[in-house]
């Protein structure tokens, strides 16, 4: 199957993507590695008049120590995410989870702000950004602006950019406890998405696939700062998200999943740290 | 030294692996030059009248050569009539009369992706682009999304029929007293889940008329039999050549060809114009043929100790939107219902349905996997009811094998068997009384991840067809070079080494001197293919007589030259030389030989018939580890024991077994077709249709036997279903193994996490059967 | 738009739709047919290829992506002796192949993963394998030739 057809356009930095995101309107989007945009295209569930391909802004490829965080361009690709001996030393959670994502060739192309800014619930980093309090840098027409990873997920699809605006960059701060991480990513084939995942940094607690947005498991957390059992808190893991059922899950077991996830991954967090 | 039996690496590799094979896509025939590209435009609901199709918009798109419908398919004759009261055809025939499948939707669509009209243009991307604008207008009919709605009756797919079932046969169910004096009975119902074939390759179609005759090139298991379904456009075989160019994979769904194909063959010929179809992995997963699709109800009696007196096995078949195949599936089900069991009383009966679904055809093992995974499972039940080890209540139940040749009470007349021989190897090479010490520990401790042990002994029936016989010609030319024509078609299984290797076992020609020949109906009008695992024990032994033909010929000819006696010439076939006996300086080879015979070229041409099938059986050990919590399945280990007769070569033997394993794990584990109540497929891509990975898998510990059978000179069976007809229950036996301390009964396929954990969570809860 | 790219080290220019995806451009402007396609969702692996060196996915790739890359496809695979590379190698030795479709894109994906990877262990070729689907093999000799080039790249 092939995309319906659309017009090309190529940036080579950051300020050329966003010139020609203005002159073309809300028909363009931006086109990194394309492992999320291209497959829709394909069936047909997307059709963008136009694509701007901003896989060539070498600029906003990197991964730098800035003392108490890590800067991510948002054209790093996942495979070099997962490669960075920075992270794996700094963040291992940010480092693991790329690896996670997808296949081989998937991580060859796909990009962390590319991930993060298709906004699905199911994917695998926004649950590890939510945890580790990443702040998202966006340049638009009026310049910069920076979305805590809280409020950067607005709805099904839906993040807080705005049409021309472009994901340049995540830092990531450095965590205390760097090794008190899990990720527990539940899939029925390993090549699947998570039919749930959780993210644990330190007492942080994040949801991959249970509602419309990756969401931080509020009750998880509060129970733990009140003191309670890893255990206990887990049991509050599906508190607050409101799973849907499709064919791959219910939503009464990726509740249960939720649960048992959550307890798995402090467990296994506090156990590293 | 003979190359029988010894590793030789295939000769199909080393083209397919530095140039990539010719698929039909690949194809650069000069015939195709300027091919147009064809895309078909499908329907989107499962069951409907056609109130109209407007063609205008499309047609006027770019590139765009012709729309064509059922409407333009004038030239092209009417199905013969049929008489309605007549019983169904024998064999693996579809319906005909009102149950007829048109080549366009006419009126009605019955399925999801069944083809409405065809879009011609230049280039593929054209294609899809006006296939779009096909406005086609339905008039929504309930849909019929299951065998449970089809016995309703309700919505009727063809109301001519009055009915939604189109065929009841099989034996008497009704006499409950051969359940008499059992003190020991189980029953309860089996889902043999819908699951996709799912070549790698797709279908693929191109065509070309020429001269009054078309050529169409078909990704298919059998070019002559796809010839004989072309023949429905009115034209006569010799009218029409069928190229099988490489196969991407069939696995029973390319056995012939669909509709689709007669629609892009009438296409090229209607239009005069090359056409070419190869289809998206969207239409492959609605439009090509899939497999199983069964319902069981299964009773099960015997005593305590062991012994079952009495089998009941109740089949319902969901075919589909149209039944491609007539009873042929449930009717083999029903056959080898009773499997490796000398059962006193066995009753089955079969009943086939139309449904708004894809239709069900052959897929690996067609109808047979689905006898065995019942029979299996009842077993497990039974053993479990009788409190004895499953692996004790096979050994008690099992054929002897003093007992072969052995008529089941179900009419199957087995060849040769071992079965108590094939689970004690596996028994023993797995360390079954480990793994029971294991399984046991992990269940005192309460451990989250418990251990599962399924066992499956089975027994399949190969070259269910054997009257049909299979064709192989043997030609040595003057070069001392050897050409093979097989009717028989490789895609995949190594025909063209194994059918080498044969030539050179008898004649002594190098394997590097033999060309295998497959698929070409100019070259070999006569001929069935691949499918039952027919192509070594019947094409195979064609091979192998028509060498012996050849052979033949040879020692006359030899005779003849050296001026000697006929029964004084031999054959070296260590180097190919014919020589007088005791006189090792005259030497001929085998060009100077068929330079003497008439046309320079020694040839035999042989149909081999065998008079029954054959038999081939084993034993699967599957070993899986179950997360209690979550419901997730781990397999670790599948060992299997399985008996084909001789092997003719190691490695490809193997290689039909690990892809058969693999597909019945994949069926135990993971893969199944679903659709909505609306009839919507809901796996019509590849991230929704869960197609098992390496990542799911771990490498299989194979053992072997080889007990031959008299039906064959080679005395082989088949090799290639029996992986997956031993794997699906192994592997589903030993998922529900692994649960069934905590009250788990049975676990339908696939063994999805949630279905486990679901299972877990009833039978905690005192509500699980 | 014009697509400039290195295919097993020639040159392939073209005027094409924007559209067109990379694996298009190599079986039907390149004329190289070994890659094949097996899905739309970047699911099967069928046409996996080596771009700038690293494996990936040539249908969700657009050729513009390639633009002024070097792109290797199977035909392309060369060993150190210029005869079959290492994993075709094995694929032969270990009967790794029985119809041959997915074949191009597994020996591609081995290709890249034993790059990154020089001894990798049966569960890591397995996890690398994920995104490649074969309907054939089990995959169980495809693992075994995995690891008999690794062994035999050292």
């Amino acid at each position: 199957m092939i995309p319906p057809a659309f017009t090309y356009k190529r940036a080579t930095s950051v300020d050329e993507a966003l010139s020609l995101a203005a002159e073309i309107g809300e028909d363009a989007k931006y086109l990194a590695g394309g492992h999320s945009l291209l497959p829709l295209m394909k069936l047909r569930f997307a059709t963008p008049e136009a694509l701007i391909d901003i896989a060539r802004i070498t600029e906003l490829s990197y991964i730098t120590d800035k003392g108490d965080h890590v800067a991510v361009g948002a054209l790093t690709r996942h495979h070099d995410v997962a490669g960075s001996e920075l992270l794996k030393n700094e963040i291992p959670l940010l480092a693991h989870t790329a690896g996670e994502i997808g296949d081989p060739q998937i991580r060859h192309r796909g990009t962390i702000g590319g991930s993060v800014a298709h906004g699905d619930s199911a994917s695998d980093l926004p649950a590890s950004l939510l945890v580790l309090e990443a702040t998202f840098v966006i340049r638009g027409p009026q310049g910069t602006r920076s979305v805590p990873a809280a409020e950067f997920f607005k709805g099904i699809f839906e993040t807080a950019l705005e049409p021309g605006e472009l994901l340049t960059e995540i830092q990531v701060p450095k965590p205390a406890s760097p090794n008190a991480w899990s990720f527990q990513k539940f899939t029925k084939r390993a090549i699947d998405w998570a039919m749930v995942g959780v993210a644990v940094q330190d007492q942080k607690v994040a949801l991959i696939n249970m509602g419309p947005v990756p969401l931080r498991a509020a009750a998880v957390e509060s129970a733990l700062a009140s003191g309670a059992s890893a255990a206990d808190a887990a049991a509050r893991a599906a508190e607050g998200a409101s799973a849907s059922s499709d064919i791959h899950a219910s939503a009464a077991y990726r509740e249960h999943l939720a649960r048992v996830l959550t307890a798995r991954a402090l467990t296994e967090a506090a156990s590293r740290g | 030294m003979s190359i029988l039996g010894t590793r030789v690496i295939r000769t199909e590799d080393p083209r397919l692996l530095t140039a990539g094979g010719v698929y039909v896509d690949d194809l650069r025939e000069p015939e195709l030059d300027g091919a147009v590209r064809a895309t078909f435009v499908r329907s989107t609901v499962a069951h409907a009248k056609i109130t109209s199709i407007d063609t205008s918009e499309a047609e006027s798109q770019p590139g765009v050569v012709a729309v064509l419908t059922a409407k333009d398919m004038t030239d092209v004759p009417p199905p013969p009539p049929v008489d309605e009261d007549a019983p169904p055809a024998p064999g693996p025939v579809p319906l005909a009369g009102k149950w007829q499948e048109p080549v366009l939707a006419i009126d009605t669509v019955r399925y999801v992706g069944e083809p409405v009209a065809i879009v011609l243009t230049d280039s593929t991307y054209q294609g899809e682009d006006a296939a779009e604008l096909v406005a086609v207008d339905y008039d929504i009919l309930p849909a019929v999304p299951s065998i449970e709605a089809a016995l309703k009756d309700e919505s009727l797919l063809f109301p001519a029929a009055g009915t939604n079932t189109a065929i009841t046969g099989g034996g008497d169910v009704s006499d409950d007293s051969i359940f008499d004096g059992c003190d020991v009975v189980v029953e309860g119902d089996v889902i043999n889940q819908r699951v996709a074939a799912l070549p790698m390759e797709g279908r693929a179609t191109a065509a070309a008329w020429n001269d009054g005759k078309l050529t169409v090139w078909i990704s298919t298991q059998n070019a002559q039999i796809s010839r004989l379904i072309l023949t429905a456009l009115g034209l006569a075989p010799e009218q029409i050549r069928v190229v099988a160019p490489d196969v991407g994979g069939g696995f029973g769904a390319k056995i012939g060809t669909d509709r689709d194909t007669v629609a892009v063959a009438w296409a090229a010929k209607h239009t005069g114009r090359p056409v070419r179809w190869v289809e998206s992995r969207y239409e492959n997963l609605v439009g090509m043929t899939q497999g199983r699709a069964q319902l069981h109800h299964v009773k099960i009696g015997g005593t305590r100790d062991g012994k079952v007196k009495a089998y009941r096995l109740e089949v319902i078949q969901d075919s589909g939107g149209y039944s491609r195949m007539g009873f042929f599936l449930p009717m083999l089900t029903n056959l080898m219902a009773p499997a490796v069991y000398d059962f006193p009383n066995v009753q089955a009966n079969y009943k086939v349905v139309v449904t708004n679904g894809t239709p069900i055809a052959a897929y690996r093992g067609a109808g047979r996997p689905e006898a065995t995974a019942t029979v299996e499972r009842a077993l497990d039940w039974f053993a479990a009811e009788a409190g004895m080890d499953p692996a004790e209540v096979r050994r008690i139940n099992f054929i002897k094998k003093e007992q072969f040749p052995f008529m089941t009470k179900t009419g199957a007349h087995y060849d040769t068997g071992d079965y108590e021989t094939a689970m004690d190897q596996v028994l023993e090479a797995a360390g079954y009384a480990e793994l029971r010490a294991e399984q046991k520990a992990r269940r005192e401790r309460g451990d989250v991840k418990q251990l599962g042990l399924g066992l499956a002994s089975y027994v399949e029936i190969t070259a269910p067809d054997p009257d049909a016989g299979e064709t192989g010609r043997v030609d040595v030319h003057e070069d001392g070079t050897a050409t093979v024509y097989t009717g028989s078609s490789a895609h995949g299984q190594g025909h063209h080494t194994a059918f080498a290797m044969l030539v050179t076992e008898l004649l002594g020609i190098p394997m590097d001197k033999v060309e295998v020949i497959h698929g070409d109906t100019d070259l070999i009008p006569e001929g069935i293919g691949t499918y039952g695992s027919r192509s070594l024990q019947l094409g195979g032994s064609a091979v192998h007589n028509a060498s012996l033909e050849v052979k033949d010929q040879a020692a006359k000819l030899a005779a003849s030259l050296f001026e000697a006696s006929e029964a004084d010439v031999v054959l070296d076939t260590a180097t190919g030389k014919w020589q007088i006996a005791g006189d090792p300086d005259k030497s001929l080879g085998w060009g100077q030989i068929a330079a003497s015979a008439e046309g320079k070229t020694l040839t035999a041409n042989v149909n081999f018939t065998a008079d029954k099938s054959t038999f081939p059986f084993g034993t699967q050990l599957s070993v899986v580890e179950v997360d209690t919590e979550t419901g997730k399945v781990t397999l670790l280990r599948h060992v299997t024991a399985d008996d084909a007769g001789p092997v003719v070569n190691p490695i490809l033997i193997d290689g039909q077994r690990h892809g058969g394993i693999a597909q019945g794990a994949a069926q135990a584990l993971c893969e199944e077709v679903l659709y909505d109540a609306d009839g919507n497929p809901l796996t019509s891509t590849l991230a929704d249709y869960a197609a098992i990975t390496a990542a799911e898998l771990p490498s299989f510990e194979l053992l072997r036997s080889e007990t031959p059978t008299d039906r064959n000179p080679l005395g082989v069976k088949g090799i290639g279903e029996a992986g997956t007809i031993g794997a699906t229950p192994a592997v589903q036996n030993a998922v529900i193994d692994a649960v069934a301390h905590l009250g788990v009964r049975h676990i339908d396929m696939p063994t999805t996490p949630e279905r486990v954990w679901t299972a877990i969570n009833d039978a905690q809860k005192g509500s699980g059967k | 738009m014009k697509v400039d790219l290195t295919v097993n080290g020639k040159n392939v220019t073209a005027d094409v739709e924007d559209r067109t995806l990379l694996v298009h451009f190599l079986r039907d402007v390149a004329d190289l047919t070994a890659t094949n396609i097996g899905c739309e969702t970047t699911s099967c692996g069928a046409c996996t290829v080596l771009m700038d060196g690293e494996s990936v996915k040539s249908c969700t790739v657009l050729a513009a992506q390639a633009d002024g890359r070097e792109v290797t496809t199977l035909e392309g695979l060369k060993g150190a002796d210029g005869g079959m590379h290492p994993v075709q190698k094995a694929f032969h030795e270990e009967h790794g192949l029985q119809c041959g479709y997915c074949t191009p894109g597994m020996v591609m994906a081995i290709a890249s993963l034993i790059k990154e990877n020089p001894s990798p262990t049966e569960a890591e070729v397995r996890s690398g394998l994920e995104g490649n689907l074969c309907r054939c093999t089990g995959y169980h000799n495809i693992v075994k030739a995995a690891l008999s080039a690794a062994e035999a790249s050292k």
